[in-house]
């Protein structure tokens, strides 16, 4: 078994990857781009690069999604940035120029890296996750956490809603997704 | 050497439809030579002008895009080299104006003023990569570059420019980019 999959033996699985991929299709997304993330890479990445509905651009460095997000957007085409917290924090000043200050609809799927998902972000363990929500209200970005599978709902909507009100979102990951 | 304004004017010449990204100073220049709509000057942070300018190319694989990146502003990105070689549009043609300076924060030199941006662009996997330190063998090959199938990086060795005005407020206006993507969305008008 691939070291990014959740196993069944040692966790409940309590959120579907397959759902949070339906939900991103249903949202008219074509493009993903990303910079791999060990939180969403077996549920997510890998189902994501192997399906046909999806133009998949991997990315060196993830501030280079969110002006590629921007290059399209102008196109009228659907993409999403699927990255890890540490990379959302480097890419601050892109995201603050490009998605917030051009008020454009960046929509961005986080992984939360080595977060519990038993405790919410505000109350991480790891420094780096707890700061992640405080920052997004001080850049005024829309977020929601998806922590289980009732949370996937909440996907199109944000992201419909970004597109219609050209703002961006970030859609946190809190638990590592299945794979189906 | 070459004097970018020089470059541009020759560059213009073989411009019709293409989208042009530029910033900063290359947007100064660039605008100088006249408005289009199809030119696309939203930027929001250094480096991400290639980036900006691989989504337009993605976005819009019916149409050349041609990316205008100062010196610096593509060191702070370099990983874009490997990623739109990667992605490979066919469309889009990524210039490098190298002066060795950031023009625009002072003209305080790039780290190594002599970097060899067109090697780096060979060896990420660029289909085509051209290097140009004469004005004269520019305005000779300039057509033929911007009608190669890409994605072409292209080297102009400049020399620092005359002093410039920036004027952001005018180059980053909200009404330059509702017309732009107005042009780029499904039936949106045809030619720059």
């Amino acid at each position: 078994m691939d070291a990014d999959l959740v196993s069944d033996a040692e966790e409940e699985i309590r959120l579907k990857g397959a759902g949070i991929i339906a939900a991103i299709k249903e949202s008219g997304v074509e493009f993903i781009l990303s910079v791999p993330d060990i939180v969403t890479s077996g549920g997510l990445l890998r189902p994501i690069a192997r399906d046909a509905h999806f133009r998949l651009i991997r990315v060196c460095k993830e501030d280079e999604c969110i002006g590629i997000a921007s290059g399209l957007h102008y196109c009228g085409k659907r993409a999403l940035c699927l990255i890890q917290h540490t990379g959302f924090l480097d890419s601050l000043n892109a995201i603050r120029g490009v998605a917030v200050e051009y008020a454009q609809p960046i929509c961005m799927m986080i992984g939360l890296l080595q977060h519990d998902p038993e405790k919410a972000p505000r109350d991480s363990p790891r420094y780096g996750v707890r700061i992640m929500v405080p920052i997004l209200d001080a850049m005024g970005i829309a977020h929601h956490l998806i922590n289980e599978d009732a949370d996937v709902a909440l996907i199109r909507p944000a992201i419909e809603h970004a597109y219609a009100a050209s703002a961006p979102v970030a859609l946190l990951i809190g638990r590592r997704p299945s794979p189906s | 050497m070459m004097k970018r304004h020089q470059c541009f004017r020759v560059l213009a010449r073989h411009i019709t439809d293409e989208i042009v990204v530029a910033t900063y100073s290359s947007a100064v220049d660039w605008l100088d030579l006249g408005e289009r709509t199809l030119n696309y000057f939203s930027v929001g942070a250094m480096g991400l002008d290639s980036s900006h300018a691989l989504g337009l190319a993605l976005g819009r694989p019916d149409r050349r895009v041609i990316c205008l990146q100062g010196d610096g502003s593509l060191l702070m990105n370099l990983g874009c080299l490997v990623t739109i070689a990667a992605a490979a549009p066919r469309n889009l043609v990524h210039f490098v104006v190298q002066n060795g300076t950031y023009e625009a924060n002072g003209a305080h030199p790039i780290p190594q003023p002599h970097v060899d941006f067109a090697a780096m662009a060979r060896a990420a996997g660029f289909a085509h990569v051209h290097d140009f330190a004469d004005l004269a063998n520019f305005e000779q090959q300039a057509g033929h570059v911007v009608r190669l199938s890409g994605p072409v990086f292209v080297t102009l060795r400049v020399e620092p420019s005359r002093p410039l005005t920036y004027d952001y407020p005018r180059l980053y206006d909200p009404a330059r980019r509702e017309a732009l993507k107005a042009a780029l969305r499904p039936g949106g008008q045809r030619r720059g």
